[in-house]
């Protein structure tokens, strides 16, 4: 592997940790399996397609995506806590709206952004090589999620939402909604989602409606990889774990596509069902041990 | 003080699984009340207490607490006015929370939760104290998370934190029934302290005799989903174990004979 393609791993580590993340607020913390993030994440760009070809400044068009997300995740809760919607199949139907949301947003399924002003912008005025200005962006972006994202998580607001996931009969007769709570997370992750999904597709010169695809598996792919290698005994910890497993999992990702086996050679469109096999044997791994040692 | 008038609750109503669980309650709390609660499985006693606290809607009558009618209040509303300790030492506790934390969000039963610390460290020596009234040395272990603690150290913390706040009614159902002797002996003395101390209105369901007649100023008894018993003070004082296996035998031996009755 070049120092190229390890670097172009931490830089997509980055940026899609932002989004695994969010998918760690709501799969662990929140107890709440959502894949809108398969629609999120394109929302996200989306809106920054429409955004910065509208001549919108790119930092504002990062807000817009994270309220943007914020609002698709809400409306995944909503359907759930109110109106009693399963919240996988919850999950889903935002997801597929999205789709169609998106193409709206965008007028078309894709919009090419290599001629307009990006957040990388500054950086690259002063000097510093475009790849390297993403990666210098996306620490920076990465840092402040992780910062922000533990401390919220300290607060009365961010350990009602933590109670919520854990023992919800518990917070209620304390007092709170979890209804608000669930809302309120579910919102937040996908906010996260989208904020990665802007900076993709600033990175990648380009938004398209089918950038989402996987997007929760390589999400739920981070959140085990870094548990497993890092741990999860408290919340910084298991936040900077996810943010390291995605690094983690690019760079197995970035090795697996220089794979070839005589004949055979992984392609970038193998990746999902890598993915996919590769969480179902983290997820079942435990239970396998189990029945091995019972029997 | 609650007034609870002609309160019915079913579950499945409608179908063949119809229950009537509670059929008819009425009842009055008055302030400083302490309350033991039995009856027979299944007698609607911890349906009774999931009204009061809202888990369960009521299918008619009302409830008033502390002045207001909250008949139709959701349960986390109720919550301002109610604390609870579950039979089940997990439920009153958040196990991957530490204690400290576990308090805290006690700390806020029923006010608005805002974007400050969680644990304010302003709070620690106070948490600190109240811990070690129970006197299980929790007070030196507040960064532990309260999974790791035994049921009878998680009911004695679910206790403090329903407690830390004083509630206008608490709620106690069978609190020490998952406990062993010794350790269901301590929350109990806990519990008659803090009630004592706090003159804390209270309704306590337990199955054992012995402690509803040794607690409290006031002894009811479900059956059926009907209040057939109901005593209070020097009444309350004077009854004896054999006379709550009488009365139990009674209703009992009526269904009996009811039955023998259709059989015949
Ligand atoms: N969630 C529920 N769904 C359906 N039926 C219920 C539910 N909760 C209670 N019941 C039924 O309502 C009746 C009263 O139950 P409840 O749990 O109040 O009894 P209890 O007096 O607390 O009994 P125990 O001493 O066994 O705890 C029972 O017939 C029970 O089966
Ligand atoms: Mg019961």
């Amino acid at each position: 592997m070049t120092w190229y393609a390890v670097l172009g791993a931490l830089e997509q580590g980055l940026v899609y940790g932002i989004m695994a993340v969010g998918v760690y607020l709501t799969f662990r913390i929140l107890d709440f399996p959502d894949l809108t993030v398969d629609g999120s994440l394109p929302l996200g760009a989306s809106i920054t397609a429409l955004a910065l070809t509208s001549g919108i400044n790119p930092f504002i068009a990062l807000v817009l995506s994270i309220a943007g997300g914020f609002l698709a995740g809400m409306v995944t809760a909503i359907l759930n806590t109110k109106l009693k919607v399963l919240h996988l199949l919850a999950s889903i139907l935002t997801m597929i709206a999205l789709y169609s949301i998106n193409i709206r947003i965008m007028d078309g399924p894709n919009v090419s952004l290599l001629a307009v002003d990006t957040v990388f912008d500054p950086l690259i005025e002063l000097g510093i090589p475009g790849h390297l200005a993403s990666t210098v962006v996306f620490i920076g972006v990465a840092a402040l999620i992780v910062i922000g994202v533990v401390w919220f998580l300290y607060t009365e607001l961010g350990m009602s939402i933590l109670a919520t996931g854990d023992n919800s009969q518990m917070i209620t007769s304390q007092g709170v909604n979890t209804h608000t709570m669930i809302i309120l997370g579910v919102g937040l992750s996908n906010a996260l989602v989208a904020l990665s999904g802007s900076l993709i597709a600033q990175n990648q010169g380009a938004s398209d409606v089918n950038m989402g695809v996987g997007t929760i598996v390589a999400g739920l792919a981070s959140v085990i990889v870094g548990e497993t290698v890092l741990g999860d005994k408290t919340i910084p910890r298991a936040i900077i774990a996810v943010l390291a497993g995605s690094v983690i999992y690019r760079l197995a990702i970035a090795m697996a596509l220089g794979l070839e086996l005589g004949e055979f050679s992984v392609s970038p469109s193998d990746l999902n069902l890598i993915t996919a096999i590769l969480v179902v044997i983290a997820l079942t791994a435990p239970t396998i041990k189990k029945k091995l040692k019972l029997s | 003080m609650i007034t609870i008038s002609n309160l019915i609750k079913y579950f499945h109503k409608g179908s063949v699984n119809e229950i009537l669980a509670l059929d008819g309650i009425s009842l009055e709390v008055k302030d400083g009340d302490f309350i033991t609660v039995i009856g027979s499985n299944g007698a609607g006693k911890s349906t009774l207490l999931n009204c009061i606290a809202g888990t369960y809607a009521i299918d008619s009558g009302s409830i008033k607490a502390s002045g207001q009618d909250i008949t139709v209040w959701p349960e986390y509303k109720r919550a301002k006015l109610i604390a609870r300790v579950f039979q089940d030492p997990l439920l009153g506790t958040c196990a991957s929370a530490s204690i400290e934390q576990n308090l805290a969000l006690a700390y806020k039963r029923g006010q608005k939760r805002g974007l400050a610390f969680g644990v304010k460290s302003r709070d620690r020596g106070f948490f600190r104290q109240e811990l070690k009234q129970l006197g299980l040395g929790l007070e030196d272990r507040l960064l532990d998370t309260a999974g790791l603690l035994s049921g009878g150290q998680r009911q004695a913390l679910t206790m403090l934190m329903a407690t830390l706040i004083r509630p206008d009614i608490l709620l106690l159902d069978e609190h020490v029934a998952a406990l062993d002797p010794k350790t269901a002996h301590q929350v109990l003395e806990l519990t008659r302290e803090i009630v004592k101390q706090k003159k804390l209105t209270t309704l306590m369901v337990t199955h054992q005799m012995k402690h509803a007649l040794q607690l409290g100023n006031r002894l009811m008894m479900l059956h059926r989903g009907k209040i057939i018993l109901d005593v209070r003070d020097e009444e309350k004082g004077k009854l004896e174990v054999k006379d709550l296996l009488a009365k139990f035998y009674e209703v009992q031996g009526e269904e009996l004979s009811n039955d023998k009755m259709l059989l015949a």
